[in-house]
């Protein structure tokens, strides 16, 4: 009969699990930096640089002594003893500030040929077009463009560039809030975003508007050995309601880049607010962002955040129940692959009575990738009937990555209803098979079962976003390294 | 893969198939000839390899071919992978089919058949198709857009599979214990799904069962009997009837 080998079999089970790396090519693609229409500030951190900052910025007096008192603070203030190591990150070799030498415009054509070109491959604005209420985009320290639906506009509602919103009608409003909620001695790297802050969205919802739409940020970071410290400042009066979504990308360098921008957002009486985070920064960036929320009586605050990209990532997403009833969900993924170390989770600190939180996390490592789950629930005395849930699920894509999962939980009242659920597993093989004997090829049978474990995030996600996510889960499992 | 094979050709052959499952001896020179369109029963009792020599047919990587060779449609296939096997007309109804979330039972489908076509699946015609094949199963509607196998019952995933043997239309396709642990109207309508099956697509089966109530309203062709790991028996309708009476006994020992 035949002669076939002993060794002539099906692929090995060992390399059922060996998948290349992205294709990140469309994220990529970097706009030489041409020297006459930049303007970037020399690196390293000194009182100096502060200065220039301020200065080129037209700060009040207020915002430049605050800034110097950051200043002051960061220098003080010791690195973070625990979570991933940031020892690569260089203060002394980062550029605090880098701009374009165009103003911010309000109409698209107006932005520089060479932004418009970045944008537009990332597919925005044409999401714009379709099916958002406004939209900013900033390009490395400033925005570069902004706009607001003219009914959207009419409402009431405010959706500007920071520094616009600080010299204007509303200056009074950012003075009391900006930086209250994260105050500059929350952690070094606030201390430092105090000191250099630089574009960022003030968005400004009035007392039963009900925005139907979303609005849009976008931030994309272009320049090598550069930090980006946007500030996003967002308060929803009582009874309004508005769905606010923040995209951010990078290309890759060789140089380390850092992310430290900070999001301060206040929910009403009775208000809405859902927070909608794809982030794609470049593997070569520490992320190291900070976000907070503060919710008043039956106030309801939701967080849906995908981590995909940077080197390193601390984030945290924090959420203050102080009004009874108030509410928060949180629905969150992390995908950590070759060379990141991405610890991520939420913090929910519950004051006010009858007060509720939902969290739901789920993370993905591969290629010797790092995924932690930090979270933290705080159930003060005051908070009584309070209600807290967590469940966190890993899925690990091979051996050599690693899952962690370390809740925190602080609970000082007897009538408190909390629970907490963790799961880690690995794709299974016989579903593997199963779904190759339908013709699916072992890296598409292996991307639907990954998409699968992040379905239930992708729906909570603006259709678009939910297929950019799609479509960097495939990039992360094929072959197109 | 090559033409349309005539009646009388082979369109799965085994040769001698030995098969090893983490190193230990399953299945022992097993040979096989099944020709386009042919029902082949394959009995034996627990233990015996029945599933195995399904696995082995369908190239799961766990079942290592120590020995022999696997054919199909005239090519030689032990060494190719599964999806490629599936896109060349195989197909293996699961004993016990994984539930995956995330993902819905019609688009599965509708996937696969992109994936074995290589051509875009419309989709209106689609899911025309998908309904009948459903209401032929009596399958509510509603499961195409539940997540595939999550939370069905046992029928109900057995179901599942029969309606995508509807849909994907192999030449052949290896039925594993597809009417074990179903109630009777369950099996009866898992079995018009396979009549169904041989009616439009004309394609070959390997049915795998311990009963022989699925087999009813088939022609039976062949039957095996599979005893350790050896085909010991072999003849035609006539050995399901007698096994049916009298089981394995004569067999083992």
């Amino acid at each position: 009969m035949s002669d076939v080998s002993q060794n002539r079999t099906k692929p090995s089970v060992e390399n059922c699990n060996a998948v290349p790396d992205i294709d990140r090519s469309v994220y990529d693609i970097r706009d030489e930096e041409h020297e006459s229409d930049f303007y970037r500030l020399e690196e390293g951190l000194t009182e100096e640089t502060v200065r220039r900052v301020s200065e080129e910025k037209n700060d009040p007096d207020w915002m430049r002594e605050f800034r110097l008192k950051c200043l002051d603070i960061y220098n003080r203030t010791e690195t973070p003893p625990w979570g991933p190591d940031i020892s690569g990150l260089d203060m002394d070799h980062i550029s605090s500030y880098v701009r374009s030498k165009s103003e911010m415009k309000g109409s698209w054509e107006e932005v520089p040929e060479d932004i418009k070109n970045t944008f537009e491959r990332l597919g925005i604005p044409q999401a714009e077009r379709e099916s958002l209420a406004g939209v900013g985009a900033q390009y490395d320290s400033e925005l570069v463009y902004h706009n607001v639906r003219r009914e959207v506009a009419e409402a009431g509602v405010v959706y500007t560039d920071l520094e616009s919103a600080l010299r204007g009608e509303y200056a009074e409003m950012i003075r009391s809030h900006f930086m209250h909620l994260v105050p500059p001695t929350d952690h070094k790297f606030a201390a430092l975003h105090g000191a250099v802050w630089s574009g960022g969205s003030f968005v400004y919802v009035p007392k039963g508007v009900k925005l139907d739409i979303p609005l849009q940020s976008y931030f994309r970071l272009n320049a090598a050995g550069a930090g980006q410290f946007e500030h996003t400042l967002i308060i929803v009066e009582e009874g309004a309601d508005l769905h606010f979504i923040e995209g951010c990308s990078a290309p890759k360098y060789n140089v380390a880049n850092l992310h430290a921008g900070c999001v301060e957002l206040y929910v009403g009486r009775g208000a809405r607010l859902r927070y909608s985070t794809i982030e794609n920064w470049s593997k070569n960036m520490y992320n190291l962002n900070t976000k907070r929320a503060t919710v008043a009586e039956d106030g309801i605050m939701e967080w849906v955040s995908g981590s995909f990209g940077s080197h390193t990532s601390y984030l945290y997403p924090m959420t203050i129940l102080k009004g009874n009833r108030s509410r928060m969900e949180f629905t969150g993924i992390t995908f950590a692959g070759k060379g990141q170390n991405l610890d991520t989770g939420a913090k929910v600190v519950h004051i006010g009575e009858q007060t509720s939180s939902l969290i739901s996390t789920k993370s993905i490592v591969k290629s010797g990738g790092i995924g932690t789950y930090r979270s933290s629930v705080v159930i003060q005395p005051s908070a009584r009937r309070a209600r807290s849930s967590v469940s966190c699920d890993s899925l690990m894509l091979d051996a050599q990555s690693r899952s962690d999962t370390i809740p925190g939980m602080d609970i000082r009242t007897s009538d408190a209803d909390v629970g907490h659920e963790a799961k880690i597993g690995r794709i299974s093989d016989e579903a593997v098979f199963y779904l190759m004997s339908r013709g699916l090829s072992e890296e598409d049978a292996k991307a639907m079962i990954v998409s699968g474990f992040a379905d239930p995030v992708s729906k909570e996600l603006p259709l678009e976003y939910a297929v950019e996510m799609n479509n960097l889960i495939k990039l992360e499992m094929s072959g197109n390294g | 893969m090559s033409a349309e094979l005539r009646q009388d050709e082979i369109l799965l052959a085994t040769h001698n198939l030995s098969v090893s499952v983490n190193g230990a001896p399953i299945l022992h020179g097993v040979d096989l000839a099944v020709r386009p369109g042919e029902i082949h029963v394959l009995m034996g009792p627990n233990g015996a390899g029945k599933s195995t020599l399904g696995f082995a047919l369908m190239g799961n990587p766990h079942y290592e071919v120590t020995e022999g060779r696997i054919d199909f449609n005239g090519e030689d296939i032990t060494g190719l992978s599964t999806d490629k096997r599936a896109r060349a007309g195989m197909f293996l109804s699961f004993q016990n089919p994984l539930e995956v979330p995330g993902i819905s039972l019609g688009s599965f489908i509708r996937n696969a058949l992109h994936q074995q076509t290589g051509q875009p699946v419309k989709l209106l015609a689609f899911k025309k198709q998908l309904a009948e094949a459903m209401a032929l199963l009596s399958m509510d509607e509603s499961y195409a857009d539940r997540d595939l196998n999550v939370g069905f019952s046992g029928g109900e995933k057995k179901k599942a599979e029969i309606l995508q043997l509807l849909m994907l239309r192999p030449k052949f396709a290896i039925l594993d214990e597809t009417d074990s642990g179903l109630d009777v109207d369950a099996v009866r309508t898992v079995s018009r799904g396979v009549e169904a099956y041989q009616q439009q697509v004309g394609g070959a089966l390997l049915i795998i069962t311990h009963s022989t109530r699925i087999l009813e309203a088939l022609h039976v062709d062949v039957t095996h009997v599979l005893v350790k790991g050896r085909l010991v028996a072999t003849g035609g309708e006539e050995l399901v009837e007698e096994i049916n009476s009298q089981g394995f006994e004569r067999y083992l020992g």
